[in-house]
């Protein structure tokens, strides 16, 4: 297990050099001037300059990524051009919102998902499986933020239940933080739940079919028991592939529904950092996010070892 | 049990009379689409931070009211020599930054020192090109001398970028911004919203409001709900499309629909063959139909406009008429200029709406008369860079926000790449006059030869579309300058 682990970290690291370089070069090439950008159309050539200086924009290539790298090293991830605050700030500041809304949907989805898709599985071909696959079917089809907008306009607009958007913060309450992160997180949970159903079915339906169950059941086990302890157990290893990446497309890929709901998440700090050219916000939250997928898949990696102990020894 | 009964319902009773005479609110929330990169008006030119901080948290020595005239503020009144070069300014007294500093002349000093300084980031630096010297005479008196008569200096320094800041304070501006105003600034949610309060010791009138807070909504589909759910009070300029008609229809709800400093105009590149031919932009002028520009690009709300000039300013001449749409005149121009088949051109187009819908309308149009636009779209970053710094370009479409700027024509290397002496004289003689009638003769000359020069497509004035709660009053009902001025808004019950 040690060996698997160390095998799999130093994959890892190597994996976010490689990254590091690769975003550093491709942002260098995006064309638009930062500063330009700041001072707009009525700038004297002297205050551009000036600006560039005080960006840092002046300096060599190889130095500024050399600084960059170094400094992300000792947890130091730079300055925003723009908001002139340490970037690791404007990451927490997003990440409080990120990550609890990418966390409530994984588990609203997984919550609905897995049931749905055992359920289906059980009664394949009968009309609950019917039913049940034909509105995840719908589900996946639902563009998020349309289904976001019809949330909008009948909890908010005409039930006034919860807010029509924004972020309470967590200063008034776990309470009211996660009540604004409600309708958002919906949102983003049930196309996932529909596609994760959808592969929980088929995973189990491909388990349903082998040798052990049919053994387990003529043994006289319970079907309900060797429906969660056998067969889930082992459908369990493409489940947890998908849910891994939808996590990671939770933390960054949700810049559509917090622009629909207005939240400040990750996914909006980098769109704005990018129309902005603020680089080195935008190199910093990229590095962060190929960060999470790799302890993602880390973690995912672990997880199988521990449903499926056969590869333990890989 | 009776009497309890009657205890609690008259208690209920006298609580609900005392909430309903207390019931005046004192806080609203302003939904805003874009945020501000930071708060330093003196060191970024994205509209959005003047939105919140002009004349909220910081104040300069003259400031522009919502009808567009100059009136003073930290000066309370100005002298100006007989030659017209030197201003003396004088100041308020017992004003005091929100951070506990005292305001006097020094700071007016440190501010223009700062601005004109050679490393200095303004984004507006011109605006003090005319400035020889600032001198402290006293704690509430300065002297400006200038190298020449400036006609708009009191007007030039009543802009956003030309705010007083502190000595003390003026670095930390873009995280922490202390001015004057009568409001403080109390927090800012990254990406979410800013929050200000009312400032207790203001020098001038109280303001109404307790609390203020700017709410970003960067979604125009979010927008609508917000302000339908009473989330949001309301909207400077709101981006409602083709949902305005909804909110209007509403009575919860007031609508005002105002005049902006945005022209908008087919930018085009007077130097490039074959747009260095008056023919060729006549028959561009020719072939353009504003109505339906203006149909497509701002739900039929802009104002058309013939020149580079907001139709609600007094010295406006209207010049729509100079080259009125007309396509067979378009064609024979075409063919004078040596094309009778037409040419091929590129239309580059920044993101807002109005460009990208305003620029397949523009193309159709042109499609006409010969003239086959290859659409490019860019990203704004892109289009500052390709369009704005390098030239590299034959059309745009784009709106031209700052206040009073017919004068950028007259820069020599300007992306339009004009070049007119004539027009450059009038401008200059514009800059030295002070006389009112004398210089809305000389802007009536300008916007003529412009117009006559078609030297770009003039199109349309921007409109502002103001939505705000009805019970909500003292909003600004045009946009002079781009900003929410909250000092005079209150509620009504």
């Amino acid at each position: 297990m040690t060996a698997f682990l160390a095998k799999r970290i130093g994959i890892g690291l190597i994996t976010l050099i490689v990254a590091s370089v690769v975003v550093f070069s491709v942002l260098e090439v995006l064309p638009g001037d930062p500063a330009l950008l700041m001072l707009g159309m009525n700038a004297t050539p002297e205050a551009l300059a000036s600006m560039r200086e005080q960006m840092g924009l002046n300096a060599p290539l190889i130095v500024r990524y050399l600084n960059w790298v170094g400094g992300m090293a000792v947890g130091d991830f730079g300055r925003s051009f723009t908001y002139s605050s340490p970037v690791i700030d404007l990451i927490a500041e997003r990440a409080v919102v990120s990550l609890p809304l990418a966390v409530i949907s994984l588990i609203l989805s997984t919550a609905i998902a897995i049931p749905v898709g055992i359920f289906a599985a059980a009664r394949r071909g009968k009309v609950g499986d019917t039913v049940s696959m034909g509105v995840a079917q719908v589900g996946v089809a639902v563009p998020n933020f349309w289904f976001a907008l019809l949330l909008i306009y009948v909890f908010a607009v005409w039930l006034r239940l919860v807010p029509a958007g924004g972020f309470s913060g967590w200063g008034g309450g776990i309470w009211s933080g996660v009540k604004s992160l409600m309708l958002p997180a919906i949102a983003l949970a049930l196309p996932q739940a529909a596609i994760l159903a959808r592969v929980t079915r088929s995973a189990m339906l491909e388990v349903l079919g082998e040798d052990y169950i049919r053994t387990a059941r003529a043994k006289g086990m319970p079907r309900r028991y060797v429906l969660w302890r056998h067969a889930l157990r082992n459908a369990m290893i493409p489940v947890l592939t998908i849910m891994g990446m939808q996590f990671a497309v939770l933390l960054a890929g949700t810049i559509i529904i917090e622009n629909v709901f207005y939240l400040p998440g990750l996914g909006r700090l980098v769109f704005q950092a990018i129309t902005q050219r603020d680089l080195i916000v935008v190199e910093g939250v990229v590095m962060l996010l190929v960060a999470s997928v790799v302890v993602i898949n880390l973690v995912v990696d672990v997880l199988y070892a521990v449903v499926d102990p056969r590869l333990r020894v890989r | 049990m009776k009497l309890l009964k009657s205890i609690v319902l008259a208690s209920a009773l006298a609580l609900a009379a005392s909430t309903s005479s207390m019931a005046q609110r004192t806080d609203v929330v302003i939904g805003m689409v874009l945020e501000p990169p930071h708060l330093d008006p003196t060191a970024g030119a994205a509209a959005a931070i003047k939105e919140v901080g002009y004349a909220n948290i910081f104040e300069g020595l003259t400031r522009i009211g919502p009808d567009g005239t100059v009136h003073p503020q930290l000066a309370k009144s100005w002298d100006i020599s007989d030659d017209g070069k030197t201003y003396t300014f004088h100041l308020q007294t017992g004003v005091k930054f929100h951070d506990g500093a005292e305001f006097n002349a020094e700071d007016v000093k440190f501010s223009i020192d700062r601005a004109m300084a050679a490393d200095s980031v303004n984004p507006q630096k011109a605006l003090y090109s005319a400035i020889e010297s600032v001198e402290v005479t006293d704690p509430a008196t300065v002297v400006v001398k200038l190298k020449h008569p400036q006609g708009a200096f009191t007007w030039n320094m009543a802009w956003g970028e030309a705010a007083i800041v502190s000595r003390s304070s003026a670095d930390g501006n873009k995280e922490n911004p202390i001015g004057t105003g009568p409001f403080k600034f109390e927090n800012w949610a990254k990406g979410s919203s800013i929050k200000l309060a009312k400032n207790p010791d203001y020098w001038g009138e109280a303001v109404a409001l307790d609390r203020a807070e700017f709410r970003i909504i960067p979604d125009a589909a979010a927008a609508i709900p917000a302000i339908l759910s009473g989330d949001v009070h309301a909207f400077s300029n709101m981006p409602a499309g083709d949902a305005l008609p909804q909110i209007q229809s509403d009575p919860r709800f007031k609508v005002v629909i105002g005049s902006t400093e945005g022209e908008t105009v087919l930018s085009t590149n007077n130097k490039k063959a074959p747009f260095d031919k008056l023919e060729v932009r006549q028959a561009i002028a020719h072939a353009l139909n504003r109505d339906e520009i203006i149909a497509g690009a701002s739900s039929g709300l802009g104002t058309p406009i013939g020149s580079h000039f907001a139709p609600h300013n007094p010295a406006y001449v209207d010049l729509t008429g100079t080259y009125p749409y007309d396509p067979a005149k378009s064609k024979e121009l075409l063919a004078a200029a040596g094309f009778p088949d037409g040419f091929s051109a590129t239309l580059k187009l920044p993101p807002p709406p109005y460009a990208r819908q305003g620029g397949e309308i523009i193309a159709s149009q042109l499609r006409q008369v010969g003239i086959n636009l290859e659409i490019i779209p860019v990203e704004w970053a892109d289009w500052l860079s390709q369009v704005f710094a390098e030239k590299n370009y034959d059309l745009s479409l784009i709106s031209h926000v700052e206040p009073n700027d017919i004068n950028i024509y007259a820069r020599p290397d300007y992306y339009f790449q004009y070049q007119n002496p004539e027009f450059n004289k009038v401008m200059e003689e514009l800059d030295v006059t002070a006389d009112e009638a004398a210089r809305k003769e000389l802007y009536g000359k300008a916007q003529r030869i412009l117009a006559e020069d078609a030297v770009n497509g003039f199109l349309f004035q921007m409109p502002k579309v103001g939505v705000w709660d009805a019970k909500l009053e003292g909003m600004w009902e045009n946009w002079p300058l781009s900003v929410a001025d909250l000092t005079k808004v209150h509620w009504t019950e």
